[in-house]
């Protein structure tokens, strides 16, 4: 065979637009970045309501003073299941979900660097989650020292313990694997002419998220470790008693945890920094100092882990260490809030299903940001630590932070992914019951937290009923009005109403909406021209 | 017309006053953070409302920037979207500005902090040790020392479906049988650790909250307004196991002359029930005494009737190898600890003749009729081994 017709068999193979494997066996099987997306994507929905379903027993309980339903022990498990599952099997899968799904056609590629990795990185998580899950069923009930793993107390886990540890070394192994494949992608696979600072936010904030991931979770993998080998193997890293410090593990764990949590919120930033531009139809405001604020936002959370437990008794100086570091934060964080202001202004808004709820982000996890601000200062923290204000805090980071931002994520590409588009007039129902039960959940534990509402607790003085009241009225709303995002994503996936353009949004102007909707199997056969 | 304004703003302020004090009378609907009873906790409580109040003002103007926008600068109205995307000046500004008002805050936050972390010149010194569930509070060098529990009628309404109204127990879950009691205008050092868990000393009133951990003793100080006597009530705010959540903190603040004499009281019986041989008590006086020392120390994870916890892995006393076995092994697992279970941690702080009324209580209560019959003599003997 000469080299030409070798030549022309492989253009020809190129061209042809070979499809997924039939049936079931392509999800096991797929290398394809969108199908592994769509599989993280809906791992992620699953684990939502799993951990929402703890959320519900914990919310419950709470409705009224005394205890109504459930052991304290049991208690115990549901608000440290709830976030684990939350963090590591909702939040965090959806984002590498997003990643799979949006990486490779914002940056103009066929597919993600090592696609064999990526099926592995993904179907690691349903192992990971059943070892998890499981431990309910276990003699000693599911873990119930909270997620934080704070010895001695997680060391009193029953049969549980080996479990739950194992699956959080899986986890781990996924992440890494996952961040591994968007830093190759994003550093090899751009189309030419797209420097780094052409790249979407969403990529750029990615590629930062991605390096956190590597540096800090091998060292959750460490510390699990450590304290596996302390109820098994007689180490006593954390026992004073053999000479270890149980304070020791706090730091190891929020070293890793500080990251963590902007794992979690910064691509949340990178969406909602390529949603109100489009629906301003205007360019985003200072792109490069986005870039900046969020490579400065990385850098501190490396430096700021200790105001977490400034109640452990630090030394002054490491006191005041933390609560500085910690309050600077606050600038490059207001930089990117006033740049997506100053975005809107003088723009041509719509607001859309998608734009609603970035807006959204923008009002509530400013909120939490202000709260975070109070927290930082370490004498007023001596009051905070450990109440419901914290609570408060975390939530309106996390739900009305990250959560919002994947559901406007998820209506924003909905389009691009299914080929249809969305009822919209369902789509802002669901915004906005999640937008007014979202607040009545959560707002009211910020003053049950002030009024002094310790956290994990399962009954309470009847001085904090009305407010506990309250918040369960909006946490069973809140998780009801989520059904109406399974309705209508199956809804959309069916046909929608209506065949989505290419490019739906009037402004949207990154390299996605180039493709036709839905995208063929792989993305970018050919490299996109870049201006 | 400005003397309406005057009037006006009088009138808004009478009645934000009203219900502000509506809001103190229905503590139910509290806001906001107690100003409390110490220097420290009002220190605190402005430093947290000059921060609030700084952040509600960085909310009005983004805030008020964004509604704007949404109002005027919509597609709807027909705008041509602006083309701007850059100014240096602006960017330099909103990084300068936020930097300069935190540092505003960092200056009075670091004041506060010095004025907590002097531990000089205390007055009275008490060492607080957490133990699952409840906490011990020993005078030190007054050789007094007791253990706080929740109050047993409200352990009771606690249990799982009860059906006793919680509305009805004043301070529910928030009193103790034995209160810390301290005087009022000195300084009173806390010397903290934990026995087993981690834990966290927190009263709110008295401006904030450590952590007790095993192995490590850490300090912190209070000083209640000479003026201000009364009782003050936190819990446990790091979470320490199944009843985390009842453990509470009561403090009891006395005048100083009314302190030095209730401490003379507590040395009185004390002194002398130590220096006393070990008295022989009948089987019904350990019987009673056992159910009370049970009830507080036990129960919480063998169940009030030795039913045990199958959540916890507790497996039932009533009945049990343990219990209704040899005398000698029941001894050594209450004074020793399981070797098996960390959750049974080792009980020796409890005195003689408390030991001796648990086990005589658990060898005959709920059916265990052993007949055995435990003095605090066999307790003291078995601590030697």
């Amino acid at each position: 065979m000469s080299y030409a017709a070798a030549h022309a068999h492989h253009d020809d193979h190129a061209h042809d637009d070979h499809g997924p494997a039939k049936g079931m066996w392509r999800w096991f099987t797929t290398t394809n970045h969108k199908d592994i997306g769509t599989l993280y994507l809906v791992f992620s929905l699953i684990m939502f309501f799993i951990g929402g379903s703890f959320a519900m027993v914990i919310r419950a309980e709470l409705f009224q003073p005394g205890l109504q339903f459930v052991d304290p022990m049991f208690f115990n498990s549901m608000t440290t299941m709830h976030a684990l599952v939350m963090v590591f099997g909702a939040v965090m899968p959806a984002f590498v979900g997003l990643a799979n799904w949006m990486i490779p056609m914002m940056v103009g590629a066929p597919d993600m660097a090592l696609p064999r990795m990526n099926n592995w990185s993904f179907w690691i998580l349903p192992f990971a989650f059943t070892l998890l899950l499981a431990t309910l069923f276990m003699p000693g009930g599911a873990p119930a020292g909270g997620w934080t793993l704070y010895p001695p107390l997680v060391l009193q886990t029953g049969s549980a313990f080996p479990f739950a540890v194992f699956a959080i070394h899986l986890m781990g192994l996924s992440s890494i694997m996952g961040a591994i494949n968007v830093i190759a992608t994003i550093l090899n696979m751009r189309a030419p002419g797209m420097t780094l600072l052409k790249m979407p936010l969403f990529v750029w904030t990615w590629l930062i998220t991605a390096y956190l991931l590597i540096a800090v979770m091998p060292v959750l993998a460490g510390a699990v470790t450590m304290l596996l080998t302390d109820k098994y193997f007689h180490t006593t890293f954390f026992t004073a008693a053999g000479g270890g410090d149980p304070v020791l593990f706090q730091h190891i764990f929020w070293f890793f945890g500080h990251p963590e949590v902007y794992i979690m919120i910064l691509p949340a930033f990178g969406v909602v920094s390529e949603i109100i531009p489009t629906f301003s139809r205007k360019r985003l405001f200072g792109y490069d100092s986005m870039v900046y604020a969020v490579a400065s936002i990385a850098f501190l959370s490396f430096i700021v882990w200790a105001h977490h437990m400034f109640t452990v008794g630090m030394p002054f100086a490491g006191e005041v260490f933390f609560m500085f570091a910690t309050m600077l934060i606050a600038v490059p964080t207001g930089v990117k809030v006033f740049n997506w202001i100053a975005t809107m202004w003088q723009g041509a808004m719509s607001f859309e299903t998608p734009m609603l709820w970035a807006l959204a982000f923008v009002f509530l996890f400013t909120i939490g940001g202000f709260s975070g601000l109070m927290l930082a200062i370490a004498p007023a923290d001596f009051q905070y630590h450990d109440t419901y204000f914290v609570v408060a805090h975390f939530h309106y980071v996390l739900v009305t932070g990250s959560i919002f931002a994947i559901m406007a994520s998820a209506y924003y590409w909905m389009p691009k992914w299914t080929g249809f588009m969305y009822n919209e007039t369902l789509g802002k129902w669901h915004f906005w019951l999640s937008t007014i039960f979202v607040n009545v959940l959560f707002f009211p534990q910020h003053f049950l937290g002030l009024a002094g509402m310790p956290r994990r607790i399962p009954d309470y003085n009847v001085q904090f009923a009305d407010w506990n009241m309250i918040s369960s009225v909006g946490g069973f709303g809140f998780g009801v009005s989520q059904l109406l995002f399974v309705y209508i994503l199956v809804n959309t996936a069916r046909g929608g109403v209506g065949k989505a353009p290419a490019s739906p949004w009037e402004g949207g102007t990154s390299l996605e909406w180039q493709l036709p909707s839905p995208p063929p199997y792989h993305s970018w056969t050919e490299p996109p021209h870049i201006k | 017309m400005s003397n309406a304004i005057h009037q006006s703003i009088a009138r808004v302020g009478a009645v934000l006053a009203s219900l502000a004090a509506a809001g103190i009378a229905h503590a139910d609907w509290a806001l906001n953070m107690t100003e409390g009873v110490t220097e420290v906790s009002r220190s605190v409580y402005g430093l947290h409302m000059l921060v609030f109040w700084i952040c509600v003002a960085i909310a009005v103007v983004v805030f008020g920037a964004m509604i704007w926008s949404i109002i005027y600068h919509r597609k709807s109205k027909g705008v041509t979207p602006a083309t701007f995307h850059d100014s240096l000046e602006v960017e330099i500004a909103w990084t300068v500005i936020p930097f300069l008002i935190l540092v505003g805050m960092a200056i009075p936050s670091a004041q506060v902090l010095i004025g907590m972390e002097d531990f000089r010149n205390s007055d009275v010194s008490i060492k607080v040790t957490g133990y699952q569930w409840k906490w011990h509070y020993e005078y030190l060098d007054q050789g007094v020392a007791f253990f706080s529990t929740l109050d047993r009628e409200h352990n009771a309404a606690r249990q799982l479906r009860s059906g006793i109204d919680v509305h009805q127990i004043p301070n529910y879950l928030l009193n103790v049988d034995n209160p810390l009691v301290v005087p009022t205008g000195k300084k009173v050092r806390i010397l903290l650790t934990a026995n087993d868990v981690l834990h966290a000393w927190w009263v709110p009133a008295l401006g904030g909250k450590k952590d007790a951990i095993p192995g490590f003793v850490q300090e912190m100080w209070f000083k209640i307004d000479a003026d201000k006597p009364g009782t003050y009530r936190g819990q446990c705010a790091e979470l320490c196991g199944r009843d985390h959540g009842f453990m509470p903190i009561v403090v009891k603040a006395l005048p100083a002359a009314e302190y030095d004499a209730w401490l003379a009281e507590q040395k009185g019986p004390a002194t002398t029930a130590a220096a006393a041989e070990p008295t022989v008590l009948s089987k019904d006086e350990l019987m009673a005494a056992g159910e009370k020392a049970y009830a507080a120390t036990c129960a919480a994870c063998h169940g009030a009737s030795g039913e045990g916890n199958a959540g916890m892995n507790v497996k039932p006393l009533k009945g049990s190898a343990m219990a209704k076995g040899p005398l000698a092994a029941h001894l050594d697992m209450v004074l020793n600890g399981s070797k098996v279970n960390p959750m049974m941690s080792p009980w020796k702080q409890l005195s003689d003749a408390e030991l001796a009324a648990i086990i005589t209580y658990e060898r005959n209560a709920w059916g265990n009729a052993t007949g055995d019959v435990v003095q605090a003599a066999d307790v003291a003997a078995a601590r030697g081994k």
